[in-house]
């Protein structure tokens, strides 16, 4: 279970979070919406410790990790992709996700066993499972976009996260990448038993998953709730007129 | 297996199966060790000379190709190891199998003090510590007179016993110079090799994903700092050795050999051979201590040739040269198939 509670953090007088406060159960999928600029990644870059709070706390299953470096977070059962794409460009597709099974496993402390022996399986099975087997020997920065985005999901799936921030997962993506990616999203938390939350900003997608939905606007939660609460929540008609949430 | 996906595979996955090449390692390896038999005094100079700088540009190119990092500084550490050697061996009468291993951990320890400042900044705020840091190396070189010898360094440093060597079948007609030269490059093979293991572990592999994208590999676990820290200490000692092997090479040690300048020549060593190949900087050394002597045998304007040269390659070939023969050898493999 992941709490939030009275998360704020300014930036030079501009309150960019405030006071936000969110409770994630186990296995829950959670959407956090809002408009450009609401605070969304900046919420969860507190909440992943590369940004520190200035008050307020994060709990991960009663304990408080809030400020904990990022590589911590980590290894407390974290994981995370980003909306720009965050791979390795350089290394081939394999060793992007071998490299995270290293981390992971703890072996980035030894010097002298050869690392392409280590995790072969792993990394294949786990190729396999976000749609990229046949892709190993690609260099990952010439992969498709949507490709990358994969790759990054498993990043972060190497790591065994108990709880998984996506930060718009279908960010750029055309509507059968998308498509896509939902499904893979739902299997994956399904097969793993994992606590979602993620941004987004095509509500198509939010309706289409998210169990639990919380509205951010100008670093405030204007409601939370079921999809359909907040579907009907007139606050969130107000801030969200026009951008076509009535019809989701 | 098509020569498609054996083109393809190779440059990934298995790098064990049917990775049948020529080996180039052995033959330069054997090459090299012939040259005070074939070649003249001034050969074995030469080849000494690239020997030991190809050890310092390779552990440059830890930092700079495996894990990102643009050190400006990375004579601190091949000076410090020359003096350790130095000191130890001319001072106290250390015999060089101790002295030698000293050099190393001595400039490692100085890596780890300066690299755990350093590692706090990024980028160019941290190239420029590292300068600061060689900087200090070379004022304390240049002026603690009771040491290091202050601007007159140390000269006649003892070569270490190596009359062993002569019986050695074949040997016996070497001069102290040649037998150097041999222990030197079988030492140089030895620390290329461990490198090479370095880089190819697991730890070298967290290394290339803190030089692809630092932020990412701190979400996927990696502290970050730490292990640049590690990279640099472990760059800083064999910079080290090299040091030790090039103070005796020059016999004396003098505050010369840490001035800034060097820390470029080493960059451009680098740079010329080619970053991304674990080859790339001893070819760019033996390059540059080639044309350095080819060069100056014609016009004494040889900054301004060598300018030229890395001009057109930085545009031309920004792989270096490995980068650019691997380029021509991709490029002769399409067309045959073609």
């Amino acid at each position: 279970m992941l709490e939030v509670s009275g998360l704020s953090k300014s930036f030079g007088g501009f309150r960019a979070v405030s006071g936000v406060s969110i409770t994630v159960e186990t296995r829950q999928i959670a959407a956090v919406i809002g408009p450009n600029g609401a605070g969304k990644s900046t919420l969860f870059n507190l909440i992943t410790g590369h940004l520190r709070p200035d008050s307020g706390s994060v709990r991960l299953d009663g304990r408080d990790i809030t400020g904990a470096p990022p590589h911590r977070i980590c290894r407390m059962g974290i994981g995370r992709s980003f909306q720009r794409t965050n791979i390795f460009p350089q290394l081939t597709v394999f060793e992007n996700l071998q490299a995270a099974f290293l981390v992971h496993h703890r072996r980035g402390r030894n010097f002298w066993l050869r690392s392409e022996e280590l995790y072969r399986d792993d990394t294949a099975a786990l190729l396999a499972s976000i749609g990229l087997a046949g892709e190993e020997a690609t260099v990952a920065g010439t992969l498709s976009y949507g490709n990358q985005k994969q790759l990054e999901l498993g990043l972060a799936l190497a790591s065994d996260p108990a709880v998984l921030l996506l930060d718009e997962p279908t960010a750029g993506m055309s509507a059968t990448e998308t498509h896509e990616t939902i499904r893979l999203l739902e299997r994956i938390a399904a097969e793993r038993a994992l606590t979602l939350l993620f941004t987004e900003h095509d509500m198509e997608v939010v309706f289409s998953i998210a169990q639990k939905i919380a509205v951010l606007h100008q670093g405030h939660i204007i409601a939370e709730g079921t999809p359909a609460e907040v579907r009907n929540d007139p606050e969130v008609r107000r801030v969200y007129l026009g951008h076509g949430l009535t019809h989701a | 297996m098509t020569a498609e996906t054996a083109g393809t595979t190779a440059a990934a996955l298995p790098r064990r199966a049917g990775y049948r090449r020529i080996p180039w390692t052995l033959i330069v390896f054997l090459v090299m060790a012939t040259v005070p038999w074939l070649g003249s005094r001034y050969d074995t100079f030469l080849a000494a000379q690239i020997t030991i700088d190809a050890l310092f540009a390779v552990s440059l190119n830890l930092l700079l190709g495996t894990t990102g990092l643009i050190s400006f500084g990375h004579v601190a550490y091949f000076g410090v190891g020359a003096y350790v050697c130095g000191i130890l061996m001319k001072t106290y009468g250390v015999p060089f199998i101790l002295a030698f291993p000293a050099a190393g951990l001595g400039a490692a320890l100085f890596a780890l003090i300066s690299g755990y400042f350093c590692v706090r900044l990024i980028k160019l705020y941290f190239a420029m510590l590292t300068l600061a840091f060689s900087q200090i190396a070379w004022a304390i070189a240049y002026k603690w007179n009771a040491v290091t010898g202050g601007d007159q360094g140390l000269p006649e440093i003892p070569y270490p016993h190596l009359d062993w060597m002569l019986s050695i079948p074949g040997c016996a007609d070497l001069s102290i110079g040649a037998r150097f030269y041999l222990l030197s490059l079988v030492l140089v093979a030895i620390s290329l090799a461990v490198i090479h293991r370095i880089i190819r572990s697991p730890f070298g592999r967290v290394l290339t994903t803190i030089r692809d994208n630092p932020e990412r590999a701190a979400f996927l676990g990696v502290n970050v700092r730490l292990y640049q820290l590690a990279s640099f200490v472990v760059a800083g000692g064999f910079a080290g050795l090299a040091g030790a092997l090039y103070g005796l090479f020059s016999r004396g040690v003098f505050a010369d050999y840490v001035f800034w300048s060097k820390s470029a020549e080493v960059i451009i060593m680098a740079i010329l051979g080619g970053v991304g190949y674990f080859w790339g900087p001893s070819v760019g050394a033996a390059a540059l201590v080639w044309l350095n002597q080819a060069i100056t045998d014609y016009t004494q304007y040889w900054s301004f040739v060598l300018g030229a040269i890395l001009l057109v390659l930085l545009f031309g070939f920004p792989g270096g040269i490995v980068g650019g023969i691997d380029l021509l050898w991709q490029r002769v493999k399409r067309f045959r198939r073609a």
